[in-house]
């Protein structure tokens, strides 16, 4: 395929999130803005967006939920006659939600994610990964993203959905089609209808058949004041673990392998080092954070002298905002017991991830597990490395020996 | 703890001073003064939530 994109005039008035080299590394263009007169950028592009770079300026529009709603979360409008909203018609909460229902759409999830409750998830995934590495083992070579991180999350949100895992394949078709191939809007369309017929089905069977320990039975027999939560919620939650949990974690377990396939003295610093594992994960989630995040302005207002409008869309570049000098020092290195290090990989303020314990859990267990059966391993040519970017970055295929 | 939005990393950078309550939200497990070894790790807590929700007086 050409690319028939126009080239980039200036970072700072014509971005596009989606050119190829911003993809593949996209950290000197933040910087270039961020280091600029004016480290909130605008484009034209994809009918327009802010994009602030500086950490203050990030957490600040975080934290303004008012202002800055989640109305549209996504960095590109939805195909044309389709409704705002991750997937238009069906939401996925909490989100596309804001207050006051984003309260509850947040507090019946929590618990489900609470730190004491994923815990349970370790050995499965531990298990999982041991399969993955079974596999290519004895090869000497393996493709680090996409025959051991991308099929680590979506197993994991397969086993909490209580779908089978041989959905894997539709499951991050789909999510891709929504997260990472936007700028298709057929694709995209597809995959939203895909998503959401699945899970009906799903619903209903659980209607007939209640099952226990299953997250969507439960999700069903909920009640709010009194009253049974509405189908769609359900559905949206269902949707919402898809699109938050896959493409994302995947991703960052990817950007990691990456990184440790080029830092021996990492590798060798976390072998030694028990106790190193805590900070080190925060520090990856941090420099490789995957994850930028869309906010509709809800009213003109002027921020930080820049003139927004009622509609408009904003970027929250966490990645960006994670590398500013003003926060971190050496903020383009990785030091694996940084002990300052108030990173925003998961967000800020009201819509912060509320999947992070589950997220830390799976890149720490991805990497022991990998590095307790693989100790050492190199990229096999730096070059071939494909990533997806946008608003979900990390490699796509990474091939390592060993 | 009202600004808490549960990030764990208090927890993360001081596990004897802050836990989590059934919904990921931060709880502090001592009652009282901060015993003078802890006091290291519960300022880098501090200093690590983003919601800034945690204030250590003196
Ligand atoms: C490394 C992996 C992950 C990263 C970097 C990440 C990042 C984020 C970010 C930046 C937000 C804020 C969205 C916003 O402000 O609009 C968010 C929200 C959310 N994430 Fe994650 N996430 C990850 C994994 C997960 C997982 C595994 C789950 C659960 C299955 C999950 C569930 C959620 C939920 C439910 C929200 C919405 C919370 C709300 O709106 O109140 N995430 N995530
Ligand atoms: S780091 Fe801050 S926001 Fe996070 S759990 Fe601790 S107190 Fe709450």
């Amino acid at each position: 395929m050409t690319d028939t994109r126009k080239p980039v005039e200036s970072l700072l008035t014509d971005y596009d999130i989606f050119e190829p080299s911003f993809i593949a590394n996209p950290y000197p263009g933040y910087s270039e803005i961020r280091e600029s007169e004016c480290p909130i950028a605008h484009t034209d592009r994809y009918q327009g967006s802010w994009l602030p770079t500086r950490y203050e300026d990030v957490v600040a529009l975080a934290q303004e939920y008012e202002v800055f709603t989640s109305r549209g979360i996504l960095v590109m409008p939805p195909p044309p006659g389709q409704a705002e909203g991750a997937y238009g018609g069906v939401a996925a909460p909490p989100i596309t939600s804001d207050p006051p229902d984003h309260h509850w759409h947040r507090r019946l999830i929590l618990p489900v994610f609470a730190p004491q409750a994923v815990a349970k998830y370790e050995q499965g995934t531990k298990d999982l990964c041991n399969a993955l590495i079974d596999e290519f083992i004895d090869k000497g070579t393996a493709d680090a993203a996409a025959d051991y991180a991308q099929h680590i999350p979506v197993r994991v949100i397969s086993t909490m959905l209580g779908v089978p895992f041989d959905m894997e394949e539709e499951f991050t078709d789909w999510v891709r089609g929504v997260l990472e191939n936007m700028h298709d809007l057929e694709r995209r369309k597809r995959s939203r209808q895909s998503i959401i017929e699945f899970f009906l089905a799903q619903v209903e069977d659980r209607k007939k058949n209640p099952r226990d320990n299953d997250l969507i039975t439960e999700l069903l027999n909920t009640e709010v004041e009194g009253k049974k939560v509405p189908i769609e919620y359900v559905l949206g939650v269902c949707n919402l673990m898809l699109v938050a949990g896959i493409d994302t974690t995947w991703s960052a377990i990817g950007s990691v392998m990456w990184h440790m396939a080029q830092h021996p003295e990492h590798r060798k610093q976390l072998r030694e080092n028990d106790d190193l594992w805590p900070t080190a994960i925060e520090e990856l989630l941090r420099v490789y954070a995957p994850v930028t995040m869309a906010r509709i302005v809800d009213r003109d207002i002027e921020f930080q002298g820049c003139p927004m409008k009622a509609g408009d869309r904003v970027l929250m570049a966490f990645p960006a905002a994670n590398r500013d000098p003003r926060q971190f020092e050496n903020p383009d290195e990785v030091i694996l017991d940084r002990e300052h290090n108030r990173h925003v990989a998961f967000g800020s303020g009201i819509h912060r991830c509320a999947g992070s314990n589950l997220a830390r859990l799976e890149v720490r267990v991805a990497l022991q597990t990998w590095l307790e059966r693989i100790p050492e391993f190199e990229l096999v040519d730096p070059a071939s490395v494909t990533w997806a970017g946008g608003q979900v970055h990390g490699p796509r295929s990474c091939m390592v020996k060993f | 703890m009202g600004s808490c939005h549960g990030h764990q990393m208090c927890a993360i950078a001081a596990p004897e001073v802050f836990g989590s309550d059934e919904l990921g939200n931060a709880t502090v497990l001592i009652a009282g003064d901060i015993p003078a070894e802890l006091e290291g790790k519960a300022r880098r807590a501090e200093a690590n939530c983003p919601e800034r929700a945690i204030i250590i007086s003196e």
